[in-house]
């Protein structure tokens, strides 16, 4: 019993932890804003950052939770980004309030991210494996392809809808193309703001951490240790996958939002929407660590500003950039590494020490 | 008769997947890892062939052979540099990650070493093509050199892994590295061998998409490298046979799908179909089924 | 171990933001006593300033349009070099700093930031158009003046502080119609072109509304995606089988030489039609030049030019970076002469403010001529560039005037 409330309290200290670094960077960077200290280039990475830390606190719901290899999570963010940069773009005029407008958008983003995981969590979660992988990234590039030949217009008759290219739209002569295929919704309102980004990444890491301490999450991550002996428990698997699936994919949508809503045009391209993206997310996760929330966020992080802070190399950018990440992976996974580290970790040298006083 | 010609630029277009392919599902079914840096190695093979023959002068088999080289090579060395430190990992996507690293770094070497700007290719394949029915279809000389090259690497693939003693210990390393420790297999060894085999034949595989498809950049490698991902597990990972089956079939439904539903929805078509596939058939066309234990 | 690891995580990304941080104050504090945009933008005049315009360029430099931003990079540098070797703009010598946005918007405004802490003045950027059009949000929030040499579509100039070098995407297509129509090279017109591109669609939008108005009639709309280029045979079947007289092909050169040698190996010889992203194809190392025998195009620019000014360039930037400049570089050097053109125009100085120099550029823009390798250019307000295209057809190798 002692043992039981002593763990409880440990979590609370890490989730608090958790929670801690968020505001306290947030305070710091305002702190530093205020004091004319950032530069436009920080500045204009604050709420990208905030973006890819709930993509990685998301997909390690799926990833480290859930124990399954998702490659589609880009497309999830797609779906969040486009369904509410076209609600923005219709209620621009109808709801002035950018706090209002940007609340509701929030709320079309994330539901119908939601639905969509729903949708292709069906069909995949009778998968595993690679094969389960394989048809997540599957369904990613069908969205970033739909989306591709996508063209909806608002004309006095209403809206308007085609697969095949904006003048089969047929619209009247005031009609406006809202989604134009692959140049996708341009002019969807700025409304996305650092301190927006981190109240939604805050709510991000607070839906996840308490899932992951409750029942549910407890159930969820029985079936990534067995799926056999938790069914025999009685667990509903279905139901545990369908909820970490679905709650991930909605959180994927979410971060969508604020990508929308961060500029000016929104096209589904290979580099932001396409498997590219999800694998970029999926290296955040495992180099953060896999089912480690703190450590997925913070390799966000690292990994956002990396690319950034080696802009002085100019032509070697990419390349620097690519030999850091296969160090930090074998510095962070390979188990030679790891010894070597616990062998030279500053608590096991303390830990020495005070054996050694102890003996004497 | 369009059907026909379709049918035809379908098995040329997915005879290239095939080739791709049999590289990929050989490092993927015993090394069990995704190799996302095979596509790259291609690129790199492309690269070595085009400056060997055209900067250098070397007649066309004088280049293969230096691909095959130079690939083989580069490719034991990632295995012993980028992966082999991670195959006792906590967990087997720290792997997956290093491939990904290693695909940028090559892409990325190319880009500084080549530039960025597209390189045409001369086909190093002279047999002409064969045009049937007064013209109106064409098998070009590529198509019937990879269709012929797909069948001896699987015929000799299989042979080996079935035959051999060291494809009996890539069998056995498959199946439980352990166990083929203690049965006096080496490891790392046999599975250097599998990234070496993987390699040459991505070198192969380069020198006939270039033929085919005559234009390389530093990211030539990417698209066909997820294609011929998507190809190994259509034909069940790890088969051999499945890996052709599957690159061929991916070819065919795609330009199927272009020509009789949508241009713009390729791919839209070949990853749908794919999912239905793998749901009536969770495993791949020749994949086996693993039965679970608790 | 654990709380190692995640303790040296942490302090490795707080050590980082630190250092932007820091590092950016130090640039600000250092650069100050020169010009920098904000600190000049709120003095409005600094002292030491005496020589030098910075002007920052964007566009890939890697990634899979990393042919095109090198172009432009490159011919920036070497505009700048010549100007700066003919005694500057206005007496002030030019410095150019390029950055990378991997075709990619989100790294075009990264990049669009850092260049202001380096202490940009002028944009010539950003060189593809789905980044142009975030950028040039932000260029207008700041009022910098925003010259872009090749973003085509029309959202990417959407402000009044941003102009273009290059012809507007529905420009090109309608030209091209009419181009089609008037000299009725064709009745029967097939079109294969790029549904994941911007600039290819636009085209092609255009002139599918334009050719309702003209004598010849498309037979076959196919469409190919930036993840599936490689195999085009399916779309040349289509335009084979609807009797296509010619194709016209609104995309890239890198596509286009396979798309002419797959028709080749098709037996199918129709005339090929193209804008000015076609230009560049005979320059591709290893093309069959014979392939793109009889291929017209709408460009505004031709390597093998006998001017003066493009014999000069061409020779100059091939021997300086081994590549035959195409279309972007052109129009990456016209743009740099732009700039010079209308800052001479207005008068204006490297102390101004950014904002002081946008509102001069805007006036002085539209009152420039520029004689320019793509051609006399002129601008009305609303930024669009007014130019003639040249209709050249590739005849041994080489392009000729039509």
């Amino acid at each position: 019993m002692k043992m039981n409330k002593l763990k409880i309290n440990k979590t609370a200290k890490s989730n608090f932890i958790t929670y801690g670094i968020v505001i306290a960077a947030f305070i710091i960077v305002q702190i530093l804003v205020s004091a004319g200290q950032v530069s436009s280039l920080m500045k204009g990475l604050l709420v990208p950052l905030c973006t890819y830390a709930i993509l990685a606190v998301s997909l390690n719901l799926v990833v480290g939770i859930l124990g399954e290899l998702s490659l589609g999570h880009a497309g999830f963010m797609c779906v969040g980004a486009f369904s509410s940069a076209f609600f923005s773009k219709c209620m621009v005029e109808v709801i002035p309030v950018a706090g209002v407008r940007f609340f509701l958008a929030l709320l079309v983003g994330a539901a119908v991210a939601a639905l969509f995981g729903i949708l292709i969590g069906i069909p995949v979660l009778r998968l595993k494996g690679d094969y389960l992988a394989i048809v997540t990234l599957a369904f990613g590039e069908i969205i970033k392809n739909l989306i591709n030949a996508f063209f909806i217009g608002k004309d006095s008759n209403g809206f308007h809808f085609s697969m095949k290219d904006a003048m089969s739209l047929n619209m009247e002569a005031d009609g406006q193309v809202i989604v134009n295929g692959p140049q996708g919704i341009t002019g969807t309102p700025n409304d996305s703001t650092f301190f927006i980004g981190i109240l939604l990444l805050l709510l991000t890491l607070f839906i996840v951490l308490n899932l992951i301490h409750s029942r549910d999450g407890r159930a969820i991550m029985s079936i990534r240790d067995n799926r056999i002996a938790a069914e025999s428990v009685g667990i509903n698997i279905t139901k545990y996958k369908m909820m970490a699936f679905t709650i991930s994919a909605a959180l994927a949508g979410v971060a969508g939002v604020l990508y929308a809503h961060n500029l000016a045009t929104l096209s589904a391209q290979p580099k932001n929407f396409g498997y590219n993206m999800s694998i970029m997310i999926l290296v955040y996760v495992v180099l953060g660590g896999i089912g480690r929330i703190r450590g997925s966020m913070i390799a966000a992080v690292i990994l956002t500003l990396l690319p950034e802070m080696l802009r002085f190399l100019s032509d070697y950018r990419m390349l620097i950039y690519a030999v850091v990440l296969i160090v930090m992976m074998l510095f962070n996974w390979s188990p030679k590494a790891l010894e070597w580290r616990e062998r030279y970790s500053p608590k096991r040298l303390l830990k020495k020490k005070q054996e050694a006083k102890e003996g004497e | 008769m369009s059907f026909i010609s379709y049918l035809i630029n379908g098995i040329s277009l997915g005879s290239v997947y095939a080739i791709i392919a049999l590289g990929y599902t050989m490092v993927y079914g015993i090394a069990k890892m995704l190799n996302f840096a095979h596509g790259d190695i291609i690129m790199v093979g492309g690269y070595v062939v085009l400056t060997a023959t055209a900067a250098m002068g070397m007649p066309p088999m004088l280049g293969i052979l230096a691909a095959v080289i130079v690939c083989t090579v580069l490719g034991v060395t990632i295995e012993r540099v980028a992966y082999r430190p991670l195959r006792n990992a906590a967990s087997s996507l720290a792997v997956l990650i290093t491939a990904i690293g290693v695909s940028y770094l090559l892409q990325n070497v190319a880009l500084l070493l080549f530039g960025a700007d597209t390189k045409s290719f001369t086909s190093v394949v002279s047999i002409p093509a064969v045009t049937l029915a007064g013209g109106d279809l064409t098998i070009t000389g590529e198509t019937m050199v990879t269709i012929a090259a797909c069948i001896i690497i699987m015929a000799g693939l299989t042979l080996f892994i079935n035959k051999s003693k060291a494809g009996q210990a890539m069998l056995a390393v498959s199946e439980d590295k352990g166990a083929a420790q203690l049965m006096g297999i080496n490891v790392n060894g046999t599975i250097a061998l599998t990234f070496a085999i993987g390699s040459a034949l991505a070198a192969i595989a380069s020198v006939l998409l270039c033929s085919a498809y005559p234009s390389l950049t530093p990211y030539t490698g990417a698209m066909p490298g997820i294609k011929a991902f998507v190809a190994a597990v259509f034909g069940g990972i790890g088969s051999i046979p499945g890996a052709m089956i599957g690159g061929i079939l991916l070819g065919v439904i795609e330009i199927l799908g272009k020509a009789y539903i949508s241009s713009q929805m390729a791919d839209a078509i070949v990853f749908a179909v794919l999912i239905v596939v793998l749901l009536v058939k969770p495993t791949g066309i020749l994949g086996k089924q693993v039965q679970e234990k608790v | 171990m654990k709380k190692f690891k995640q303790a040296a995580a942490f302090i490795m990304a707080a050590s980082m933001v630190v250092a932007s941080l820091a590092g950016c104050g130090d640039k600000s504090a250092e650069t100050s006593a020169e010009t920098t945009a904000e600190t000049a933008g709120e003095s409005g005049s600094t002292s030491a300033a005496g020589g030098v315009f910075k002007i920052g360029g964007i566009g890939p430099t890697t990634g899979g349009a990393a042919v095109y931003g090198q172009a432009v990079k490159n011919a920036m540098e070497l505009a700048a070099e010549e100007i700066n070797a003919a005694g500057g703009i206005n007496g002030a010598q030019v410095e150019i700093q390029f950055e990378d946005d991997e075709h990619d918007p989100e790294k075009a405004v990264n990049a669009y930031n850092s260049l202001k802490d380096w202490g940009m003045q002028m944009l010539v950027g950003t060189v593809t158009s789905g980044p142009c059009t975030a950028v040039v949000e932000k260029t207008f929030e700041d009022n910098m003046f925003h010259l872009t040499p090749s973003g085509s579509a029309v959202e990417s100039i959407q402000h009044e502080n941003a102009f273009r070098v290059c012809f507007s995407d529905p420009n090109q297509g309608v030209a091209s119609a009419q181009y089609i129509g008037e000299h009725a090279l064709a009745s029967k017109v097939a079109v294969i072109y790029d549904s994941s591109d911007v600039y290819s669609s636009g085209i092609y939008e255009k002139f599918a509304t334009e050719a309702k108005n003209q004598s010849f009639e498309i037979v076959a709309a196919e469409a190919f995606t930036a993840d599936n280029k490689t195999d085009f045979s399916v779309q040349l079947q289509k335009a084979k089988d609807g009797g296509a007289e010619l194709v016209f092909l609104p995309i890239y050169y890198t596509e286009a030489s396979l798309i002419l040698q797959q028709a080749k190996t098709m037996g199918f010889a129709p005339k090929f039609f193209g804008c000015d992203g076609l230009d560049g194809i005979l320059a591709v190392e290893g093309f069959d030049t014979a392939l793109a025998e009889g291929v017209m195009l709408l460009t505004p620019f031709a390597a093998d030019a006998e001017d003066e000014m493009t014999k000069k360039f061409v020779g100059t930037f091939t021997e300086k970076y081994g590549d035959i400049p195409n279309q972007f570089a052109a129009d990456a050097y016209d743009a740099m002469y732009t700039v010079k053109a209308a800052v001479e125009k207005a008068g204006l100085t490297p102390d101004m403010s950014v904002s002081d120099l946008c509102e001069g550029m805007k006036t002085a823009m539209t009152e420039v001529t520029v004689e320019g390798l793509t051609g006399t250019i002129t601008w009305t307000a609303d930024g669009e560039p007014s130019k003639d295209p040249k209709a050249v057809v590739i005849t041994d190798g080489a392009y000729k005037a039509m």
